[in-house]
């Protein structure tokens, strides 16, 4: 019985995929791979090494840890501080640096910040502590945005009253829109991320295929995802094919996932939103709607931290924007490492300056 | 004893505390030396270099699927001798109680020891209890030093590894790094996943009877076979080189780790030795694995270089490579 992971990871297969790119001699192409979990995977399986000078892939800000504001962390280490307060949080946060700690120092002080696996943990959690008030830290894309809806739903349906989320939650639509016209950054064609398109389908891309010239092709994250994705998309940007393909099929419907978007828009709905290292990006954020108010930490809790101010010399922004490498920050692999992150790049497991860092050569 | 939990009076060494060794330590672990019953163990050792070792073990859950922390206490450290090249022989055990402990879990632990200590062929010479309060100690920890002697011989040692060489693993990896995780965050997850804890002792005497040529053994432990094989790399100032497709990993590990968005090679151990040896004896060293049931999925995973140095590296399946780094923090389950 297929198991959908060795199939896509025949190293035969992949070998005589790599040959044909390593051998590729045409145009210089520059693609974008937007996603977190691309930019890990492409490291992970070697893929960069294989790749001729000629195919330039550039690492987007597809990753919800690296553009989560320090102004948010300042807003969870505050909550933190309340005597009656659980944070319950993804793993992923726990190190991201805020204005002066984070999350895991806090925890190292005694502060009650817990690690969960899904949001519905969370709820679990305020189940067991009816004295204590639980904020769920509610970041991702709408990959994850859903789910966190649905902790929203049931909280109510129970009558869960001690229970909230931080929503810093993002999604791609008007980011990718944002790096299309922006005249630094030069591409031809894009990776699309395979979770996301797995909720939303293919119609945005679509879009900007159409409203902005870029090909595109939406891939899993298996190697022989990726090589193939690339081998195609760099075809069709040279044979000038302005279309975008679905390879990863297996797993994305073209009208993506109807009822995890329904659970979405039911508890969310678009807002401004500031992206760390780019700044605002309009409606590209997702907040809570009024009629869940009593679930929105926002709400619940008055004056907390809402201004952003960058780390010094951090190229995070500039690096999620594909306009610069993490070779070129002064801080990367000095100051800045796995163990003391200035940025969020660093700190998360699926940023850019994470994965340079940790599989490099 | 008619309490049925651990208070701070076991703890004061009266006759409570009298009362926990005889009836539970004594019982479980009984052996003439440690029956001398004074303030130190007095034995006589055989001539030879002496290997010494110690751990702590802080485990949560204290009992898991395949073992338990008294279990995983004595094969540590066993095996941590067994890595020097070491004929383990006495062990020492200390514990620290936490108020409130079912005395019927210290039994079960202490049964366990005693028994994990008997296959092992080694003997638990001197120990002690301390209680402390609700709090201070998350149920029961432990630590046991070890001593034994060195086979003639053999020279074992981190700094060993050459170029040329080869890396073996005595198994598949990741098991007890896995099923911890799952039990202690109660991962509804439905699998046959266990702990590998399991003494190594007699796997490595089966290895050195058919040659004495071996230059590192080492158990990956915390922070699994990638961080062990950096470690190795920086102490011998070697290249070491693995092969993704090569590597030993169940099904239930590959699973757990994909699902978890985790690294099977970060995964700790606790049944399982690294080898690294001269290519000559690798054929003699692999038919001894072979025939052993707690090495029986043995393989060669790598080989070691000249350069880059201190370095590991990991030839995955498309032909390219990667940096094997070591782990930086604890592993983080994926966000999406």
């Amino acid at each position: 019985m297929p198991n959908y992971i060795d199939e896509f990871r025949n190293s035969q297969a992949a070998q005589k995929m790599g040959n044909i790119l390593s051998n590729y001699k045409g145009p210089l192409v520059s693609i974008m791979e937007v996603c977190g979990t691309h930019t890990m995977s492409i490291f992970k399986y070697g893929i960069r090494e294989l790749l001729p000078p000629e195919i330039k892939l550039i690492s987007g800000p597809g990753c919800p840890v690296c553009v989560t504001p320090s102004f948010y962390i300042n807003a969870a280490i505050e909550l933190s501080n309340k005597k009656d307060v659980i944070i319950a949080t993804f793993g992923d946060l726990m190190r991201v640096p805020g204005g002066k700690s984070s999350l895991l120092k806090q925890k190292s002080e005694g502060k009650d910040i817990r690690v969960v696996y899904s949001p519905l943990d969370s709820l679990e959690i305020a189940r067991e502590n009816p004295n204590k008030k639980v904020v769920f830290l509610s970041i991702g894309f709408e990959t994850t945005t859903p789910i966190e809806a649905l902790s929203v739903l049931k909280a109510k349906e129970e009558g869960i009253t001690n229970f909230s989320l931080l929503c810093a939650n993002k999604t791609m639509p008007e980011a990718l829109k944002v790096l299309t016209v922006d005249k630094d950054v030069s591409l031809d064609g894009y990776l699309y991320p395979g979770h996301v398109s797995a909720i939303i389908g293919i119609a945005l891309y679509e879009e900007m295929a159409s409203v902005y010239g870029i090909p595109g092709i939406v891939t899993g994250f298996e190697p022989l995802d990726i090589l193939y994705a690339i081998i195609t998309l760099v075809s069709n940007i040279n044979s000038k094919k302005i279309v975008v393909e679905n390879q990863y099929s297996r797993i994305v419907a073209k009208e993506g996932n109807q009822i995890a978007l329904s659970k979405m828009y039911e508890v969310f709905e678009p807002c401004d939103a500031v992206w760390r290292g780019i700044g605002n990006i309009p409606l590209s954020g997702q907040k809570m709607r009024n009629k869940y108010s009593e679930f929105d930490a926002w709400e619940l809790f008055k004056d907390l931290p809402l201004q952003e101010k960058e780390a010094v010399g951090c190229l995070c922004g500039e690096i999620l924007k594909g306009k610069r490498t993490p070779k070129e920050c002064k801080l990367f692999s000095g100051i800045c490492t796995p163990e003391n992150p200035v940025g969020a790049c660093m700190v998360s497991s699926e940023g850019t300056c994470a994965a340079y860092y940790k599989w490099g050569t | 004893m008619t309490d049925n939990k651990i208070t701070l009076a076991y703890g004061s060494g009266g006759k409570l505390t009298h009362d926990l060794i005889n009836n539970i330590f004594l019982k479980h672990f009984s052996n003439d030396v440690l029956l001398q019953g004074n303030d130190a163990a007095e034995f006589e050792l055989p001539v030879g270099r002496i290997a010494f070792t110690t751990d702590s073990f802080v485990v949560s859950p204290i009992f898991f699927k395949g073992g338990d922390i008294g279990k995983l206490a004595v094969c540590g450290t066993v095996n941590d001798l067994a890595a020097s090249g070491a004929k383990p022989l006495y062990l020492s055990c200390g514990f620290i109680l936490e108020e409130g402990l079912p005395i019927e879990e210290l039994e079960r632990i202490a049964a366990s020891m005693g028994e994990t200590a008997t296959k092992c062929g080694v003997k638990i010479v001197t120990g002690d209890t301390k209680v402390v309060q609700k709090g201070a100690a998350d149920k029961i920890f432990i630590n046991t030093a070890g001593i034994g002697i060195i086979t003639e011989g053999i020279q074992i040692s981190g700094s060993k590894a050459v170029p040329g060489d080869k890396v073996i693993i005595t198994g598949n990896i990741g098991e007890h790094g896995c099923s911890i995780l799952v039990e202690r965050e109660k991962l509804n997850l439905v699998s046959k996943i266990e702990s590998d804890c399991a003494p190594l002792n007699k796997v490595v005497e089966d290895v050195l009877e058919v040659t004495k040529e071996v230059h590192v053994l080492r158990d990956p432990t915390r922070g699994g076979l990638a961080t062990t094989l950096n470690e190795i790399a920086a102490q011998s100032n070697v290249g070491i080189k693995l092969f993704e497709d090569k590597i030993p990993i169940s099904d239930e590990v590959r699973g757990i780790c994909e699902l978890l968005g985790l690294d099977p090679l970060y995964m700790a151990n606790e049944g399982k030795m690294i080898i690294i040896c001269p290519e000559i004896a690798v054929a003699a060293i692999m038919k001894a694995l072979k025939s052993n049931q707690l090495s029986k999925n043995s393989a060669v995973i790598g080989e070691v270089f000249e350069a880059p140095a201190k370095r590991v590296m990991i030839k995955t399946v498309t032909g390219g490579s990667r940096i094997v780094d070591m782990l930086v923090g604890d592993q983080l389950p994926r966000i999406c």
